[in-house]
C-alpha cells in the first residue's frame, strides 16, 4: 500500500470527513487519494487561511476537519491560527509538507523551512515531524490527540519521508 | 440606511437561523441588537466569515446566513470561487456593501469606486447573485431563504457605524452555544 493511501486510511479511520487542501508537489499523491474517498468531503482552498475558516465552520457544523498544505502557509495563517482556531479552541490536524529540508532542490524553500519549527513552537502548536515512513505509524494517535485536546496540531512531512523529488 | 439599521430591520428573520457574523462593529451591532445563541460572532480573523459560514452550511442541513462586508470579502476574494464550486443550497452570503472599512474608521474600499462584488461573484460562477438596496434587504433575504438555492446578496447601503459595546463573551462560550444550536 502506498504511504498516501495509508495516511488517508488513517484519516478515514479516525472519522475525518472534511479535508481542505492547498497543493504542494510533495502532497500531490495524498491529495489525489483524498479526492477518491467517498467518506471525505474534499474542498480545495485558494489560500490556507481561507481553508482554516472552512474547517472552523465544518467543525462547528459537526464534521471532523483537517487541512493539507505546505509549510510556507505557516506564514499566511499565524493570525487565523491564533484568533480563530486557538481562540475558539477548535481541533485542526494540519498535514504539512516540510519544504526546504534535506533533498530540497529549490533554494528559496529553505528560507521558510528555517522558520517553520520556530513559528510553530512560538504558537505553542504541538508538532510532529515525519522523516522516515515508519514515523507515520503515529498518525492515528496524533489525530486522536488533536480531537481530544481541541488544538491545531502540525504534522511536518519532509522530502525524505515522501521519497525525494523524483527527477528534479 | 447604515448597517445597524439594516440589522435591526432583519433581526426578526435572522433570529430563527444560524448566523456567522463578520468581525468588529458588525458583530458588536448584531450582539447589541439581538443576541442569540444561533449567532457566531467573529472576534478576530478578518475576511473569513464567508468561509466559516460555507463550512457550517456544507457540514449540516440547517440554513446558514453569513453576514460579511465589502472590505472583508476583498480581503478574502478567493472565497467566491470556492463558494461557487461547492454549492450549499442552505447557504446565504449577505455582503453588506457600504463601500468602506467600517470598523477601522470608514476608509473607502474599492467597491465604492469601480469594483462590483456582484459581478465578481457572477464571474466566479455563483449562480444566484442579487444586488439590492438597503431598504429591500429583508425581502431579498426572505426570498433567498424561500428559494432553497445558494444566494449571494450584495446589499448597497450607506457608510457608518452605531456606537455599541465591545463583545466580552468568552469565545469558547460563543462557539459552544452556537454548536448546541446546530445540534438542537
Amino acid at each position: 500500500m502506498s504511504i498516501s493511501s495509508k495516511i488517508v486510511d488513517d484519516f478515514v479511520a479516525e472519522g475525518v470527513d472534511f479535508i481542505t487542501t492547498v497543493p504542494c508537489k510533495q502532497l500531490a499523491g495524498v491529495i489525489d487519494e483524498v479526492d477518491t474517498r467517498p467518506e471525505i468531503y474534499h474542498i480545495p482552498s485558494n489560500k490556507e487561511d481561507e481553508g482554516m475558516g472552512l474547517c472552523a465552520g465544518a467543525f462547528m457544523g459537526g464534521k471532523k476537519p483537517a487541512i493539507i498544505m505546505q509549510n510556507t502557509a505557516i506564514g499566511v495563517t499565524i493570525n487565523t491560527l491564533a484568533t480563530l482556531t486557538q481562540y475558539y479552541r477548535m481541533p485542526l490536524p494540519m498535514l504539512i509538507s516540510y519544504r526546504g529540508e534535506l533533498r530540497e532542490p529549490v533554494a528559496c524553500q529553505v528560507e521558510m523551512a528555517v522558520h517553520t519549527k520556530a513559528l510553530l513552537s512560538q504558537m505553542l502548536i504541538p508538532t510532529y515531524h515525519f522523516h522516515k515512513e515508519s514515523d507515520a505509524d503515529e498518525l492515528p494517535e496524533i489525530l486522536k490527540y488533536t480531537f481530544m485536546c481541541n488544538k491545531p496540531v502540525a504534522i511536518l512531512t519532509d522530502a525524505s519521508f515522501w521519497g525525494g523529488y523524483g527527477d528534479q | 440606511m447604515i448597517r445597524s439599521e439594516i440589522l435591526r430591520e432583519i433581526a426578526p428573520i435572522l433570529r430563527d437561523h444560524l448566523v456567522v457574523c463578520n468581525i468588529g462593529i458588525p458583530s458588536q451591532e448584531l450582539h447589541a441588537i439581538d443576541d442569540q445563541p444561533t449567532n457566531f460572532y467573529m472576534l478576530g480573523t478578518m475576511g473569513l466569515a464567508s468561509s466559516i459560514g460555507l463550512g457550517v452550511a456544507l457540514a449540516q442541513p440547517k440554513p446558514v446566513i453569513a453576514i460579511d462586508g465589502d472590505g472583508s470579502v476583498l480581503t478574502n476574494m478567493g472565497t467566491l470561487p470556492t463558494i461557487a464550486n461547492n454549492v450549499a443550497n442552505n447557504f446565504i452570503l449577505m455582503i453588506i456593501d457600504n463601500g468602506s472599512y467600517g470598523s477601522t474608521g470608514d476608509q473607502p474600499t474599492y467597491t465604492g469606486k469601480k469594483t462590483s462584488l456582484a459581478k465578481v461573484a457572477e464571474a466566479c460562477g455563483c449562480e444566484r447573485v442579487i444586488e439590492c438596496q438597503d431598504v429591500d434587504t429583508g425581502r431579498v433575504l426572505q426570498e433567498a431563504l424561500d428559494s432553497g438555492e445558494m444566494t449571494i446578496m450584495v446589499v448597497k447601503c450607506d457608510s457608518g457605524n452605531a456606537k455599541m459595546p465591545v463583545i466580552t463573551m468568552d469565545p469558547v462560550i460563543i462557539r459552544d452555544r452556537f454548536m448546541k444550536s446546530v445540534q438542537a
